[in-house]
Order: C-alpha cells, then structure tokens, then sequence
C-alpha cells in the first residue's frame, strides 16, 4: 500500500524530487569515494560558502529566464561592483556598509539599463548583455589596473565571505561542547516552522477539496525532509555553525521564495513568463515586469560581487568570470525552463547546491581540472534531459 | 454496410483525474463524410488523438481497425504512413514560410541535397487546384486570411496521399462564405473517394454535409445517426448532445432598461505601423449601460482592431480621436489604463493571448484582478480558491480541479476560463470578441444566459461577432463594420441577415 502511494507519488512529482535525488546520490558517492572527507562539517561548511555567490546569481538567472530572457553581463558585473566596493573602502574610505550600499544601488542601476535596452528599446537580451559582459569586463580591467588586486583591510567586510553568527552559549559549555547551539536552534525552529506551514497548507487545500498528497505520503515526505534538514543542521553546527554567506543566501532565498509564491509582484512575473501577450491584455505591464526582473538581477549581482570579494578578502582582475555560466547551469539544473514561466527559485539554489558539490567533491579527489569541466557539461546535459523528458511524460 | 474504413473499437483513454473516453466505439463507412459531435470536453479531440497517434498505442485501451487490420501507431508519422491525415483544432502552419513550403513541410522533394524548388511549386499548385485556392504560392501564409489558411492546411495533408481525413472544428473560425467554399470542397474530396471525419460545433453544417453523424457525450458514444435515413435533425442532435432539450438558443431577456451612455468613441482613426495602412477610419459608435451591442462584418473588417485600440493599445496603433467612458474623454495608455476605467476586452485568439496555458484554471481566472485579492501585494490563497471555484460552478467549467492547467482543458473550456477572467474584473463594458468560437450548444446557452444576467445588472456588452444568427439573437444595437469603416448601425428589430450581409460587404 505505502510503497504503491509512494511510486505514483514520486512519479508525479518527480521532477521535484528527482533533482533531490541527484543530489543526495552524488554526495553519495562523493562521501564514499573521499571516506568520509566530503562530508565531514569542515567541507560541507567550505561548500556552502562556495555556493553563496553563485546561489544568489542563480536566484536572478531563474527569474530573468522565467520571463524568457537572459543576461549574460552578470558575471563581470558582480565582479566589477567587487572592485567598486574594494575602492569606495580603500581610496574613498568609506565605511563597510556605505560601500555595500553604493554597490548594491549601482548594480540596480546597471540592471535597470540592461532591462531597459531590453524592455523599452527592444534589443534582444542575448545582444544586450553580451554588450555587458564586455563592458564590465573592460570596466573590471579599468579600475584594478594601476593596482592589480586591491587588498581589503575591513575586517567586518571579510567576516561577510568568511565569518560565522555568534553563538548564544560559549563554546565550552558543558551541554553539546562541539556544536553551534544557535545554528542548532535556527535549524529546530526552521524544522518546526516548515512541518507546520506544510500542515497547514495541506489542511487548507483539503477545505476546499483540492488534490492533496495521501496522508501517509505526506507524513513521509514531511519526515524526509525533517531528516534532511537535521542532518544538514547538525553538520553545519559541528564545524563554527552557520556562516553569514549561508545566513545570507537563506535569507534572500527566504525573501524570493516569498515574492514568487505569494506575492502579486511574483504572479506577474510568470504569467509574462508563461504568455507575454496574454499577461499584457490582462493588464499586466510586460515591460515594467521585465525592468523589474532585470533591475533585481543588477541587485543581486552586487550582493554577489560584495560576497566573492569579501570571500577572497580582495578585488582581483579576474572576479567574476564565467559565474554567470554557473549561475545559467545552477538555474537549469534546478529546472527552469526556457520556454518561459517554469522554475522555481529554491530549484535553482538546490540546483547551485548540486553544481558546487561536483566542484567540491572531484576537486577532493584531485580530478584533472579539464576532466572536471567534461563531468560538469555532461551532468548539465542530463538534468536537462530528464527535466525534458519527466515534462513530456506529464503532459 | 461495406466494410468500414475505420473502426475503434472500446477506445479507453484516461488522463490524470480525468476519464476522457470510456469504452468509445466508432465505425467510418469507406467513402463517407462522418461528423463527430458533443459538448466541450465530450472527448472528441482525444478520440481523434488516439486515432492519429498523438497518444500512441499503449496509452489507452482498445484497438483501432484501419480497413479491417489492427494498427498500433506509435506518433503521428505511422498514421500518416497508413493514411490518415488531421488537421488540428488550431492551425499548425509556419506564417513567415510560403504556401509552398508550407504544403510540402516535412515531406520536403529533394533533387540531390537541395530542395527541389520547381517541383515543389507544381506539386503545391497542383494541391492549391484541389481545393480550388486560386494564389500565388509564393505568397507568406501570414498574409493569407484564415479562411485560406485553413485551405492551405487541408492541402498540406492531401498532399500526403490521404485516404482519412480527420478535420477538428475546421469550420470555426470561419465566416459564412469560407465555409460553404469549405463543404464544398469536402464534398468534392467524398467524390475523389477521402473519407473524412469532422468534428463541428456548428450543428447547421452538420447537417447539410454529414452523411453520418456520431454524438459523443462524458466520454461516450451516445448514438450513430443515420443521414441517409433521415434521423439527423437539429433537434435530435441537440436532445443527444446535452441529453435534454433546448427550445430556444437565445435566452430572452425579461427586461430592457437601457442607461446613459457608458462608452463612445468619436471619429476613431487607427494607423498600423505594421501593415502600413490606416484600419480603422472615422469611427463612431455609443455603448448605453444595460445594453448589448453587436459588431458584425466580415473576417478582417477591422473590429479587433477597433476593440483592440480601444483597450489601452497594445499594439501600438496610431490613434487618433475621441473615447469617452461614462463622458469623460479618456486615453488609455495600456491595458492596465483600461481596466481601472472599467473597460475588459475577451480577446478572440485565446490560446494565442487570452490564456496562460502553462498556468492552472484558478491563476487565470484571477490574473487581471489579482489586486483584489492581494493586502499589501501577497495574495490571499484561500480567497483566491474560492473565487476561482466560485467560478468555476458558475460557468460549469469542466474541470478535475482548478488546480488542472489551462492546456488540459478542452476548447471550450478554456473558453469559459478567459470569460470568467474578465467577469472577476468586474467591468462597466465588457468586450466579447468572438465569445462562443468552438463552444457547443449548452455552454452557448449558459454563456448568452450570463450575458443577460450582467447587462440585466448594469454592465454594458459589446459583442464581436462573425455569427450573424448570433449577433441577432443577442444584440439589442449593430454596427456593421467593412473594411475599416462603420457601414451601418440598425436596432436589432429592424436587422436581418441580408441586410447587414450587404452592408458588410460594401
Ligand atoms: N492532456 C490532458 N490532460 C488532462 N486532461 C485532458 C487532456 N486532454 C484532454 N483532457 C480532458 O479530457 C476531456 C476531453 O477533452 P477533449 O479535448 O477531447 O474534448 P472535446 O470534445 O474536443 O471538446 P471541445 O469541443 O471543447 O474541443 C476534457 O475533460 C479534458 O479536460
Ligand atoms: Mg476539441
């Protein structure tokens, strides 16, 4: 009985599941493959933060390539507003958060202009951003040319790409010595309040008589996830706890997660995705929603670049090159669809989770690095597939 | 009876929360002309489906018996390989290739490597002369009006060697004229001995050219009706169809009260930069509140034009003139603008821009009016469902469940999504253009009836439509629209078919 429920359940909602699958398989075989190194506290901490910059590219990508565009110029833009921000600290001597300010300001600026060379003049995205991609680059080379790497001396700023949140409990308490006891709590309270917001949900749905998961596979599938999100919390607390990259992703996660499920704001922006002409004769402004769209990349891009530059604790010439491939790679793995209007922002993170744990884990057994860029393309290949082919079986 | 061409025999097909067909049954006579009727999502589409090979053998239950020997198609190419052609309920052509290489899609004639272009014009014309199209076929099929597409369509699959045609609603979209040219040509192809089966919502056709006529309803076959020995009538077809009686396809209204005037637009002029003429010209015409108003002319007469640059523009048009609602001059820069002054437009191509297929039932019908259902822009889920399941009794959308996507919807069911859209709106003056294209009888009824109700509540009707009996039996005021220019405006009492056929086309 159970085991019938749970085929026809994965089976409908496979594609969901499939790309949790994938990732639970390859931290499988990564784990056994290293014995144990990948996913020991220290390295998963390590990836996570990895991810941090590429997750939150990955965030705008999926939204951009929801409304059937694309940017290309997001990589050196993060990478340029890196420098921008080394400078505005180093030669204007402003403080830490006037400069993440101004970079996060100029980067909605930057993705205003590219939504507007878009949505206004009519140029295809594609065109507009390679445009970018040039400029930023040369606008990266521009300002780190007299000095080359611009070192950054602001300890709060490198916390960002390299500190942890504070603990609530010194270290050498007695109760649970090697753990991070806040981590611990967050990652309780976000157990109890996703089990809860599910419950809740299911029982609404249910008031209205809409189609709900059998109650045993609810149960099982709230279990799995309580598990998951336990043992992530436990491996996270076991090595200086949550990082403030992880704190940061989650929170922009949070926050888009939000906009996109529950806001009007998100409605919108599928419903362009979905028919542009359609969403337009209904009323919805195609072109605002696409400044919109753009200009939160342009955001992003600057959180992204405050995060690389903080993780390296300085500007260099080459930040930001080929992120905007992973984010595009992270977003299509995560199953967005180019046909437009498919795919979901916390597909896309998982998807950068999944991309940044191959990185990791061949970079652990020491894979040749141009063996590495092979698996890379061909793992990219496959999860397109069988978004493709799990899409066609449905319909 | 000869042996039959085709016979399908216990066809079950079941899509997820749905049973399209069960148990379906359905023989072709060699040489006939087989209609398929039945209610929006009767399951006629999908039967036709199975038949093609779209849902290839092993997705449903049943056998298909072509000239008496079992087939398992496995896509559309074995079908078409034995035989059959479709031609979908919407048009499946490439509008920036030519006729020709429209014609010859996919089944290209090659000399060498290269495609043999001669070859492949005398082939295409020599499928234009069988269904007698007269045009160069180097013409774009973007510039063909629909009429003549759906020509071009029927020539693209004779040109396969077809001996089962299968047209699905053909006639549709079509105005009275292309489609007599179309039975016509139906009935020449009987004589070149293709069978064809046509699925209509347009029972009077049916009858003139239906040698045997197949009523589908939930899924099932109801009953095979005889032409030759008489057994097909309107009303039968009707009683089979819904399975009660329909007296009178126009609802009458119990009260005509009409208002000031809610809409006006003085000297309307509209340039499209697009086709590099001017399409409307000095156009003038009033809404009252509480009133139907009818819009009849010919296909490309330019009233979706007309409601088009009315409803914020989205095209861009050049416009100039005067438009008042309730007689304050306004100007509505976009969609947007428009709906806030109480103006909606249905377009008339809803897969094309009414709906968001991808989307659920339930997320198009509150699209244009999410705000209403918004506090400080996140939606209200709960509120949302019950609106949309509101609706959804309302109009009986036939549906699983609103969470179904649009796409999985039969034709007219999604019809009677994008007119609940605009209901949620709530408008002063709703623009319906083409409001019942491919919707069967009862749901026809059960639109006209909420035709009545609205205006009889105080909302003004402005109804776009190629079906004159239509446009009669509902308008209370038409304006007859020729090319770009308001030929006439008659109160409906004084209106009859020949009237405004000539004034449509003068
Ligand atoms: N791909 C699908 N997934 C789920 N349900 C479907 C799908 N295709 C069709 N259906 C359902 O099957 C039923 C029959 O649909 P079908 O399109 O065959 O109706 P139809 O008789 O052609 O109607 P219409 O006259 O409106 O075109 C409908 O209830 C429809 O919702
Ligand atoms: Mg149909």
């Amino acid at each position: 009985m159970i085991l019938k429920d749970l085929r026809s359940a994965l089976r409908s909602n496979i594609r969901e599941y499939g790309m949790y699958i994938a990732l639970v398989v390859i931290m499988g075989i990564f784990t056994i493959a290293t014995q144990g190194i990948f996913i020991s506290s220290r390295n998963i901490a390590n990836l996570l933060n990895q991810t941090g910059y590429i997750a939150i590219l990955a965030i705008g990508i999926t939204l951009v390539i929801v409304i059937r565009h694309i940017d290309l110029s997001i990589g050196f833009l993060s990478g340029f507003l890196g420098a921008v921000a080394a400078i505005a600290m180093t030669a204007w001597g402003v403080s830490t958060w006037i400069a993440i300010l101004i970079v996060l300001v100029l980067g909605t600026l930057a993705g205003l202009l590219t939504g507007y060379l878009v949505a206004g003049v009519g140029i295809p995205a594609f065109v507009a951003s390679l445009a970018g991609w040039l400029i930023y680059r040369g606008a990266l080379l521009t300002v780190t040319l007299k000095t080359g790497t611009i070192i950054i001396p602001n300890e709060d700023f490198n916390a960002i790409g390299n500190g942890y949140i504070p603990d609530i409990l010194p270290a050498d308490t007695a109760f649970l010595p090697e753990l991070h006891k806040l981590t611990l709590l967050l990652g309780i309270l976000a157990i109890v309040w996703l089990n809860v917001r599910a419950f809740q949900e299911r029982a609404s749905r249910q008031k209205y008589g809409l189609e709900v998961l059998p109650g045993d596979m609810f149960a099982l599938k709230q279990l799995f996830l309580s598990v998951v999100l336990s043992l992530i919390t436990w491996v996270v607390a076991g090595y200086n706890g949550m990082s403030w990259t992880l704190a940061i992703v989650i929170v922009v996660a949070l926050i888009y997660n939000f906009v996109t499920t529950r806001t009007v704001l998100g409605r919108h922006i599928y419903a362009v995705g979905g028919n542009p002409e359609a969403a337009e004769l209904s009323g919805v402004s195609v072109k605002k929603i696409t400044l919109t769209v753009f200009g939160s990349m342009g955001m992003l891009c600057g959180l992204s670049g405050v995060l690389f530059a903080s993780r390296l604790q300085s500007a260099t010439t080459t930040a930001g090159t080929l992120f905007e491939l992973d984010a595009i790679a992270a977003a299509y793995i995560g199953g967005v669809s180019a046909a437009g209007g498919v795919g979901k922002v916390t597909g896309s993170i998982v998807g950068a989770i999944v991309y940044m744990s191959l990185t990791s884990g061949m970079n652990l057994l020491g894979t040749d690095i141009s063996l590495q860029y092979i698996i890379r393309g061909a793992v990219l290949v496959a999860a397109v597939i069988f978004d493709v082919q799990t899409r066609k079986a449905k319909s | 009876m000869s042996e039959p061409i085709l016979e399908m025999r216990n066809i079950t097909k079941t899509f997820p929360g749905v049973r399209a067909l069960s148990d379906v049954s359905f023989r072709v006579a060699r040489g006939e002309i087989h209609c398929l009727v039945g209610e929006n999502g009767a399951g006629k589409s999908t039967l036709m489906k199975v038949l093609s090979g779209v849902y290839p053998h092993g997705s449903y239950e049943g056998e298909i018996l072509l000239s008496g020997s079992p087939q398992r198609f496995r896509g559309i190419a074995d079908s078409e390989r034995a035989g059959i052609g479709i031609i979908y309920q919407e048009l499946a052509l490439v509008p920036d290739m030519t006729v020709y290489d429209n014609i010859l899609l996919g089944h290209e004639l090659r000399s060498g490597v290269t495609v043999d272009l001669n070859g492949t014009i005398k082939k295409a014309t020599e499928m234009l002369a069988k269904v007698r199209l007269q045009l160069d076929p180097s013409t774009k099929v973007r510039d063909l009006g629909v009429g003549k597409q759906q020509l071009v369509e029927i020539a693209k699959a004779l040109s396969r060697d077809v001996k089962l045609l299968i047209l699905d609603e053909p006639t549709a979209a079509l105005n009275e004229d292309d489609c007599d040219n179309l039975l016509d040509i139906l009935r020449g192809l009987r004589r070149d001995g293709v069978t064809c089966i046509m699925i209509s919502h347009k029972l009077k056709e049916v009858i003139r050219i239906a040698d045997t006529v197949t009523v589908l309803r939930d899924g099932r076959t109801v009953r095979t009706l005889d032409a030759g020995k008489g057994e097909v009538s309107e009303g039968i077809l009707i009683q089979h169809m819904v399975g009660r009686e329909i007296d009178d396809v126009y609802p009458k209204r119990t009260s005509k009260k009409f208002g000031d005037v809610v809409l006006e637009a003085r000297n309307w002029t509209v340039y499209s930069h697009g086709l590099g003429r001017t399409v409307l010209k000095d156009v003038n015409f009033t809404v009252r509140r509480g009133e139907i108003v009818g819009f009849a002319g010919l296909m490309g007469s330019g009233r979706t034009e007309l409601a088009r640059s009315v409803f914020g523009n989205p095209d861009g048009y050049r416009v100039e003139g005067e438009l008042l609602v309730e007689g304050r001059p306004v100007r509505f820069g976009d969609p947007r603008a428009a709906i806030d002054a109480g103006v909606a437009y249905a377009s008339e191509d809803r897969k094309r821009n009414g709906l968001i297929l991808i989307q659920d039932v339930k997320q198009n019908i509150t699209l244009a009016n999410l705000r209403a259902l918004a506090a400080r822009g996140v939606v209200d889920g709960n509120a949302e469902t019950k609106v949309a399941e509101d609706y959804r009794s309302a109009l009986s959308i036939k549906t699983p469940s609103i969470d179904q996507k649009v796409l999985n919807l039969s034709g007219g069911n999604q019809q009677k999504v994008s007119v609940a859209k605009w209901l949620f709106v709530r408008p002063k003056v709703l623009i319906l253009d083409e409001p019942t294209r491919g919707i069967d009888v009862g749901a026809k009824y059960e639109i006209y009836t909420l035709m009545n109700k609205l205006v009889a509540e105080g909302m003004s009707i402005v109804m776009i439509s190629s079906e004159l009996p239509e446009v009669l039996g509902m308008s209370d005021r038409v304006y007859i629209v020729s090319t770009g220019r308001i030929t006439g405006e008659l109160p409906v009492e004084e209106a009859d078919q020949e009237k405004i056929m000539r004034l449509a086309t003068s």
